[in-house]
């Protein structure tokens, strides 16, 4: 099997999957869909592993592979290709992998669901979706991607679409998703526009040449091509990777069932921006202003997200804003021009994260759908490998050493340190505080859900939709398909940093993919101070991040486990702050005060005046009611009689007679 | 001294009568159909005096054919009739007006 075909099955064999499930539900039924799409993904993830073992140990080159030639308008050329790098084969084997376990979990979770095949049908489009973006080595196909994952987390949000949340949650994702978007377009056709290709060689062989040119969009205000072409890419990352202000979709996006939370809205999707950034590097280091803005956009979303997650009930929007948190982190790395610090932290969140969504699933299984962690506790005993997976998730996630986010967070918040970019001091403090924050909310989860007692009673007949708080039977550990996703993925949580963080961040594993100035390259400097794994590990003792969270690991220790009562005391002394947090800092109702509800009155107003009134009422129905007018005038001269006809005729014969001898 | 005017004069006028006959009659089918036939007389009368004036007999070979399909078209239209009065009872002409949508 050649190279290429190799490469075509990777994102045909989901494809072909989805379809099957998809149009073909009825005929391969419910163990058929999840079969077929398991093998499809399952072979997809083998193949990239395939690939990646050849760039290991097979010394397999970079391959930029040009597939199919869309169409040439007017010298531009609009491709199907794909460029395998480090990058690409690194984001295609983390994507299937993770793809492969939430497919595996997917059969417990959705054991129930009437739309089962369904649900088979979109994970899988999600994969095709994914890997057709990362795999690009165009901008043209980048953009499908992106669009394609897009959608697919539309339809996955809206899942149950009987639920007006989730159909609003969609809706709202979608529409945020557009504003990122239309940034993103406006890059592309700037990035079209300077160098006049779409393809990735070319724009970054010449990515010199804009250098210095600059335009005049407000007129009296010079910028510079490069600082707006990153910009406006970043806008369309700020929307896929729910960086602030355009993060609001994210946490709502939770409506969609538990496994799409897992795979799309934590694991791979929402890091497509960070991984579209890292890809455009070539472009991104040449403007030092727009990576500041990249920089301070992540800062803000990594401590102020982090700090709602901390007054959250849901279990998965804790996750969710605690997600938001994580993404913060990768966009200050990439604003630092520690490109590899952000994508190795992109690798080891999806694994970590991707836990931390699939266990918290296992226990909305085990208590009926209850997401409410004030009527969780105590599950420690009920359901064992879920507790000591989310333990697991927990460590790597406020980065204890020698667990996989501990790598990957320390590398990013030394990153920042080592900067001298403009705001790169906010921006340190910002991620330090952050870690504090993250070990708060972090344990409180844990606390609240699996330690302490139960806060939910067992009655056995409480009918089958029983208040919150009631369950009709004990809470069991999910089964195997559940379980076995967890521990298949608290491994990489645990060992994946220890073992990559030498090549991936120092070995220059990602230098083919990614350029970075002399002047910018704080992992060079880093890496001078690098000294193995281990040695990294045993240094963190000393340094403030492991202090920081220390103190959020015992605050949130002594404020959930040993006094109970202080958190509603604290609540108590710092209203306004709550209320502030407990609002997410009021963004959903300032966007509806400034944006929808203007949008929506327009509609209104377009709908009432333009449509209904105008061109319906006046131009349709007016047309109508003329006629009517009319007809009803003319109908009383059809009278029946013989002799009116007649008279009529011979008028119109004496009419016709004068018109002729008129004009002779 | 009679000149062509008059004729063509008198042609028009009981053209006229004839058309005058079709709408004004409120009553009677038959008063119709003779209007018609006065109308035919009246065409009759222009061709007859065409041909005369200008010498030429074409005109009154013409009249004959009138008079011949006149005569026809007066016995279908008198047996449309029959069939008009054993149907509706009545030939009314102001009852007559299935004529429309």
């Amino acid at each position: 099997m050649s190279l290429k075909t190799t490469l075509l099955l990777i994102p045909l064999l989901p494809l072909a999957a989805a379809i099957i499930a998809g149009l073909l539900r009825n005929q391969v039924g419910r163990a058929g869909a999840h079969w077929v799409t398991i093998l499809g993904v399952a072979a997809s993830f083998f193949l990239s592993a395939w690939v990646l073992y050849q760039q290991i140990y097979g010394g397999l080159e970079t391959q930029n592979l040009s597939i199919y030639t869309w169409m040439v308008s007017d010298g531009i050329r609009f491709e199907v290709g794909f460029l395998i790098d480090h990058l690409s084969v690194l984001m295609m084997t983390v994507v299937t992998f993770v793809s492969f376990m939430v497919h595996i979990y997917t059969i417990g979770y959705m054991a129930h669901d009437p739309g089962y095949q369904r649900f088979f049908s979109y994970i899988a489009l999600f994969t095709f979706s994914m890997l057709m973006l990362v795999m690009s080595n165009n901008f043209l196909q980048l953009f499908f991607g992106w669009e394609a994952v897009g959608l697919v987390s539309y339809l996955l949000i809206g899942f149950w679409f009987k639920r007006e949340s989730a159909i609003f949650a969609g809706l709202k994702a979608f529409l945020v998703n557009r504003v990122g978007d239309f940034g993103f377009l406006l890059g592309i056709a700037a990035v079209l526009y300077c160098f006049g290709s779409l393809d990735y060689a070319t724009v970054f062989g010449n990515s010199q040449d804009v250098v210095g040119q600059t335009v005049e969009i407000i007129p009296g205000m010079e910028w510079h091509w490069i600082t707006v072409i990153c910009v406006c890419l970043f806008i369309g990352a700020m929307g896929k990777s729910a960086q602030a202000p355009l993060h609001v979709w994210l946490p709502d996006s939770m409506e969609g069932p538990t496994p799409i939370s897992a795979l799309i809205h934590a694991a791979t999707m929402v890091t497509a921006g960070i991984f579209m950034v890292a890809r455009m590097s070539p472009l991104f280091e040449l403007s030092d202003a727009a990576l500041s803005f990249v920089m301070l956009i992540g800062t803000f979303t990594a401590l102020a997200m982090g700090l709602v997650g901390i007054v959250q009930n849901d279990i998965k929007r804790v996750i969710a804003y605690s997600t938001l948190s994580q993404l913060g982190y990768m966009t200050v790395a990439l604003g630092v021009s520690a490109y590899s610090a952000a994508i190795f932290h992109l690798m080891t969140h999806a694994f970590f994260k991707a836990l931390l969504f699939l266990g918290a699933g296992s226990v909305i299984i085990a208590l009926h759908h209850q997401q409410d962690m004030r009527y969780m506790g105590g599950l420690r005993k009920f359901m064992p490998i879920t507790w000591i997976t989310a333990w697991v998730g927990t460590l790597a996630l406020i980065g204890f050493p020698f667990m996989s986010g501990f790598y990957s967070k320390d590398a990013i918040i030394e990153a920042v340190a080592e900067s001298s970019r403009f705001g790169a001091g906010v921006a340190y403090w910002g991620v330090l505080v952050g870690v504090l924050v993250t070990a708060f909310y972090s344990f409180r989860l844990l606390y609240l859900t699996f330690h302490g007692e139960p806060r939910f009673t067992v009655d056995v007949g409480a009918g089958d939709h029983p208040p919150d708080g009631i369950l009709q039977h004990k809470p069991v550990e999910s089964p195997a398909v559940v379980t076995v996703p967890l521990i298949l993925l608290a491994i990489p949580s645990i060992v994946i940093g220890y073992f990559t963080i030498g090549p991936v961040l120092f070995g220059g594993w990602l230098n083919d993919s990614i350029a970075v100035l002399p002047q910018n390259d704080v992992m060079a400097e880093l890496g001078g101070h690098f000294h193995g794994a281990a040695a990294m590990a045993e240094h963190a003792v000393t340094t403030a991040p492991f202090w920081l969270m220390i103190t959020g690991f015992v605050l949130a220790t002594v404020i959930y486990r040993l006094r109970p009562q202080m958190s509603d005391y604290l609540q108590g002394r710092m209203p306004g702050l709550h209320r502030v947090l407990e609002n997410k800092y009021y963004f959903d109702e300032l966007y509806q005060k400034i944006f929808v509800s203007k949008i929506v009155s327009i509609g209104n107003g377009l709908w009432k005046k333009a449509d209904a009134a105008f061109i319906d009422g006046w131009l349709v129905n007016g047309s109508a009611r003329l006629m009517g007018t009319l007809s009803t005038k003319v109908r009383v001269w059809q009278t029946g009689y013989l002799f009116h006809y007649a008279f009529a005729m011979i008028v119109g014969l004496i009419g016709i007679l004068a018109i002729w001898v008129m004009l002779k | 001294m009679l000149t062509l005017a008059h004729f063509l004069s008198l042609g028009a006028i009981l053209f006229c009568l004839s058309v005058a006959g079709i709408f004004l009659n409120r009553k009677n089918v038959i008063i119709l159909l003779m209007s018609i036939e006065l109308m035919l007389l009246a065409v009759n009368m222009n061709f007859v005096a065409f041909s005369r004036f200008l010498g030429n007999l074409d005109g009154q070979v013409f009249v004959f054919f009138i008079l011949t399909v006149a005569a026809a078209e007066a016995a279908i239209g008198l047996a449309i009739l029959v069939v008009l009065f054993r149907n509706r009872n009545t030939i009314n002409v102001a009852e007559l007006d299935d004529l429309k949508g």
